[in-house]
């Protein structure tokens, strides 16, 4: 696992209250972790703080599992 | 259409002297006070640096962390004193009819701390506008009457009372008229405030409201001393279960009191200071008495306003002696704030419940911190100083005060079938 995945699980888990055995790469936040909208955007919040970075609203739409989220972080962290 | 009768069968408590009802009332009766040094946040360069703070509290004990870091701590304290009057209660929630349950909550402030961090997060990020989207939900007052109808599944009115150090008062009064008017059968009501942050205590400060007693937290609060020099900031609150009569009686409930009246007034003079010659204070005990069918003999105890501030404290009392006239020296009046502090929005939860227990254990909590007789107060009022006092408690009067000129009060009676 990159350090980055092994990062957005932290903060998945912290934020969802979730065991760090359901933070699989396929798991949605809404449908399998147990989030809400509003979880949701606080969570892209988060990653942006840890990462510093800006994800466009565009961009935040499309993650929705923590697979996409590790792959748009590992393609756009520098 | 004839008028329901209004009982109270629950109870619950989050307190700077205690965090359950019966440490809250052994504290009130053994006069300990709830003062001390600030543990919230650093004070150091403020002029009041102590408060009435709740203490050894762990909400993940009450609440869930993933839910619990979605409330301010004003709704957590709604939480958890709703919690221990529900169980109180002891109401078989399947047979209970949700669409006739209401929540009726105050709060003077609502969700300062969650403001105060936002906007302390926006300046320190160089004033990015990407706010937490839990801000808004956590930081509105009505977050706590929100918050308790979805746990409990309570269908009927549920909404926030904001009338500054009068909130409390103002939701129970609505909760009864309510339930009087057979509009809802239970209501959860009471109120909380946690204003013990930076921006609270700095706000007060500047008001000139709060006592700078730093050497001695625990004397600060002494309503009715000479000595006074201003109100002691408090934190938590207390949950009230009100219930129609006949609803409480078929199900067997266990009846603390009744609650016989409510009435308000406005003094409609200044933002801030009350009228000198307690013309709001007068009419809304008298409007609280007329609303409860009593007459001025039949009070045995005032929990008053008594906020230990200069200006304040005689005002209540020459009303107390103009009202009451000669009555006024055969009742007991007591401050509770002299140990809780004034937890604002929350005060008049938690001294109705203090009226409540004087009158279920005929004891009146005292007005501890008396070292010094004030010539503006007259000696013959039996202000509880110091020492509880039993006596025969059947009918006790809440009176509440808030900014902006709001006054409310509320009469609870010795329950007799």
């Amino acid at each position: 696992m990159s350090a980055i995945a092994e990062r957005v699980k932290q903060i998945i888990v912290e934020k969802l209250g979730v065991e760090e055995s359901e933070v699989t790469p396929e798991a949605n936040f809404q449908n399998d972790l147990g989030a809400d909208s509003l979880d949701t955007v606080e969570l892209i919040m988060e990653f942006e703080k840890e990462f510093n970075l800006s994800i466009p609203d565009d961009q935040a739409e499309n993650i929705g599992t923590v697979g996409q989220a590790v792959a748009y972080l590992e393609e756009n962290v520098k | 259409m004839s008028f329901k009768r209004v009982v109270i069968t629950g109870m619950g408590a989050l307190t700077p002297v205690g965090n359950d009802i019966p440490t809250f009332w052994k504290n009130l009766v053994a006069g300990v006070s709830g003062a001390a040094p600030i543990t919230r946040f650093d004070a150091e360069r403020f002029r009041t640096r102590f408060a009435c703070e709740v203490k050894g509290l762990d909400i993940n004990d009450y609440i869930p962390r993933q839910e619990a870091r979605k409330m301010d701590p004003f709704t957590q304290y709604a939480v958890i004193a709703a919690d221990e009057a529900m169980k109180d209660a002891g109401f078989d929630t399947d047979k209970l009819d949700l669409d006739k349950a209401g929540v009726i909550w105050g709060s003077g402030i609502g969700g300062l701390k969650t403001f105060e961090d936002e906007v302390l997060n926006f300046a320190e990020g160089g004033k990015n506008p990407r706010f937490n989207p839990f801000f808004i939900p956590k930081m509105i007052a009505d977050s706590a009457s929100g918050v308790i109808s979805i746990k409990y599944g309570f269908r009927g009115p549920t909404f926030i009372t904001v009338s500054a150090c009068a909130s409390a008062t103002n939701a129970l009064i609505d909760a009864f008229l309510y339930i009087r008017l057979g509009m809802m059968n239970v209501c959860i009501s009471g109120g909380s405030e946690a204003a013990v942050t930076n921006a609270g205590m700095g706000g007060f400060n500047a008001l000139k409201a709060l006592s700078e007693r730093n050497d001695s937290p625990e004397t600060a609060s002494r309503p009715y001393d000479k000595d006074r020099d201003g109100f002691v900031l408090g934190e938590g609150g207390a949950a009230l279960i009100l219930e129609e009569y006949e609803h409480a009686k078929a199900r067997g409930a266990k009846i603390y009191a009744e609650m016989i009246g409510g009435g308000m007034s406005s003094d409609a003079y200044h933002i801030t200071a009350p009228h000198p010659e307690g013309r709001g204070a007068y009419m809304v005990m008298k409007n609280t008495l007329e609303n409860a069918g009593i007459q001025p003999e039949d009070i045995d105890y005032i929990n008053t306003h008594g906020t230990s501030t200069p200006i304040g404290d005689p005002q209540e009392i020459k009303a107390i002696e103009r009202f009451f006239g000669e009555h006024a020296y055969n009742m007991n009046i007591s401050s509770t704030k002299s140990m809780t502090g004034h937890l604002l929005g929350g005060a008049g939860a938690i001294e109705a419940a203090a009226c409540i227990l004087a009158i279920r254990d005929q004891i009146i909590p005292p007005t501890i911190n008396h070292f010094t007789p004030d010539p503006e107060i007259n000696p013959r009022l039996n202000l509880t100083f110091n020492k509880a006092q039993k006596r025969k408690v059947n009918i006790a009067l809440s009176n509440t005060f808030g900014f902006g000129g709001h006054n409310a009060s509320v009469i609870f009676k010795k329950y007799e079938g």
